[in-house]
């Protein structure tokens, strides 16, 4: 214990690390305190301030008026409906990839990832070079009165990509777990798949269906970079919430911006604590060995 | 109480069906080795019988074509949209003195950010997963507010504390630094949005290396830098580079944090992502996709590392 190597020594921060008095730990707490501080607390306290500078009633009518009122209301409801999509087609994709085998299955699998890694802004600019007006696809779809890029679908295929992985990333672990035993049994005494995945499959999986779609939800709510690319941003029409906060920042109006983001940020917010709340109390009954 | 419970009868599944058990149902690769794992599964199927059959490759074909829609349709389009006018336009595009300093600053900005928070992240790990204070659940939620704040917003929060009259101003005036509409603001917004990856991949794999082992070390002789040099790092290393990986993925695609703060002059402030933004806007098409798909080429090379990450990860869990 007494022994320091004489390359430790020198520099404070290691010394006080490697002693054994509460100093290390001190320090510790202290470096993630200022971290979390100075990276998230404080610029969120600003932003709070911000938004609330001119008092309630002035807040109040920066949300709601007419543009800042729309774009909220699109980004809601575009949301909640990508939510819903995903819960289906993730839950579907997470059993055909724990269930099946099928040929390529290892590659799709390592695909599913793909918008983690993709940057948001090239997934806009890959749907706009899809279903923009003068490409093939979306030329054929302009031909037939289906518009996809500046309009409402393109805004929902871009936050579709963009959390694709999300519920299916949350279901897929816990299908593992379930015995297959359990369907086994069910199947034996009668019961039709479609009975055996309502009454045995389902149940299961639902917290985790739920906290991979709060997540999706509470990603669409505040999606930038793809959003912005494909939505055409008219206001009252196409413009989103977070490229409402964009546009007011650009006009220098930052009380309206602070308004809002505090809106879009009580919202995330409460959504991922309730993720953790759920993660919490399931995570006694999750078998994870 | 109930997890070692579901544990005895895994363990008990594993001798019934051989080796392949657990790891069976993780990826298609464990089951090729052994015809155990399938056979376990044909046995779920077969009630069903022909029928069946024929419904789980309706389902296979469901799952597989909606991805195919989603994600690889807009994949080929952008690659024929850049090399459209010829591989030789989009390489002369790519090799642009603005992109290739784009593509400098996003790396040199990814790599910082990767950095401070790789070292930052696994001291926070550390302190959520190992020590125990009045102040730790506090902690833990604010590592989960960059997830919950949108980009935009990440950067305008900088905004207001850099910018005229910010609370920090004053600071960084005197000390003759420009944060906004410079790099330091880039590289702070960086940080910011990719934060809480190596915290939340770290932290479960090292709540899993047991306190006890630290603890051996440590009456053996080893002071704390040793025992987490020896001990504790070598247990976390791969949920440590995964997390770093997708901090890293997650920086150097990042746009709405950096496009606000950045001010964007070409070749002083201008990220790959804030180029593309800006021929988009003037009408480049052919440099934005021969960007775009560069971009994406990058982002598949680190993804094919994240999997290896994740499944080394994986592994060290299941073991």
């Amino acid at each position: 214990m007494s022994s320091v190597p004489a390359n430790l020594k020198g520099s404070p921060a290691v010394a006080s690390r490697r002693v054994m008095l509460p100093w290390g730990r001190w320090g510790l707490r202290l470096t993630a305190f200022l971290y979390l501080g100075f990276m998230v607390a404080l610029p969120l306290a600003t932003i709070i301030r911000n938004g609330f500078a001119d008092g309630f009633t002035a807040f109040w009518a920066d949300i709601t008026n007419p543009t800042a009122f729309s774009a909220l209301k699109l980004t809601l409801m575009t949301s909640v409906l990508i939510t819903v999509i995903n819960a289906v087609m993730g839950t579907l994709t997470a059993y055909v990839l724990v269930r099946f085998h099928f040929p390529a299955k290892g590659l799709f699998n390592a695909l599913i990832d793909m918008p983690f890694a993709i940057p948001t802004l090239v997934t806009g600019v890959m749907l706009v070079a899809l279903y923009g007006p003068q490409r093939a696809v979306g030329g054929w779809l302009n031909a037939h009165d289906i518009k996809v890029i500046f309009a409402t679908p393109g805004i929902v295929l871009a936050l579709l990509v963009i959390t694709y992985p999300f519920v299916i990333r949350a279901v897929q672990p816990v299908l593992m777990e379930i015995e297959k035993g359990q369907e086994e049994a069910a199947y034996t005494i009668g019961a039709s798949k479609w009975t055996t995945f309502r009454k045995v499959v389902l149940p299961t999986i639902t917290p985790a269906l739920l906290t991979g779609g709060l997540l999706c939800f509470a990603r669409a709510l505040g999606e930038f970079g793809s959003v912005v690319v494909v939505a055409g941003n008219i206001p009252g029409v196409t413009l989103t919430a977070p490229v409402y906060v964009f546009g007011q920042i650009e006009s220098q109006n930052q009380r309206g911006a602070s308004a809002m983001s505090i809106l879009l940020l009580a919202l995330s917010f409460t959504l991922i604590l309730t993720v953790e709340w759920m993660q919490n109390r399931n995570g006694k009954s999750n078998v994870s060995s | 109480m109930v997890r070692a419970m579901f544990q005895v009868e895994s363990a008990q599944r594993d001798n019934q069906t051989g080796k392949t058990g657990h790891s069976s149902s993780m990826t298609g690769l464990a089951e090729s080795k052994n015809g155990t794992g399938r056979e376990a599964t044909s046995n779920v199927r077969e009630p069903s019988g022909y029928r069946g059959k024929l419904f789980e490759w309706l389902l296979i074909a469901i799952a597989v074509a909606y991805a195919a829609g989603l994600l690889l349709a807009p994949l080929v389009a952008i690659i024929v949209g850049a090399f459209g006018e010829g591989l030789r336009a989009a390489v002369k595009e790519i090799s642009s003195t603005d992109a290739i300093s784009s593509l400098k600053l996003t790396l040199v900005m990814a790599v910082g950010a990767t950095a401070v928070n790789t070292v930052f992240g696994v001291c926070i790990a550390w302190v959520l997963v190992r020590d125990n204070f009045w102040g730790r659940r506090i902690l833990n939620g604010l590592v989960d507010m960059p997830f919950a704040v949108s980009p935009v917003i990440a950067g305008f929060m900088l905004i207001l504390l850099f910018g005229r009259g910010g609370w920090l101003t004053p600071i960084t005036d005197a000390l003759g630094v420009k944060v906004v509409f410079a790099l330091p603001g880039i590289l702070l917004a960086t940080i910011f949005i990719s934060l809480p990856f190596v915290i939340r991949e770290v932290a479960p794999v090292l709540a899993q290396v047991s306190a006890d082992q630290e603890d051996a070390a440590r009456t053996i002789g080893a002071n704390r830098l040793l025992t987490f040099w020896h001990v504790t790092l070598p247990a976390i290393r791969w949920g440590l580079l995964y997390g770093v990986s997708l901090t890293f993925a997650r920086a150097v695609g990042e746009i709405g944090a950096v496009l606000v703060v950045s001010g964007g002059v070409s070749r002083l402030t201008e990220t790959s992502t804030l180029y593309i933004f800006r021929s988009l806007d003037d009408r480049n098409y052919v440099g934005a996709n021969a960007m775009a798909v560069f971009l994406a080429a990058l982002s598949f090379g680190i993804l094919m590392v994240i999997e290896y990450f994740k499944r080394r990860t994986e592994q060290t869990q299941t073991t």
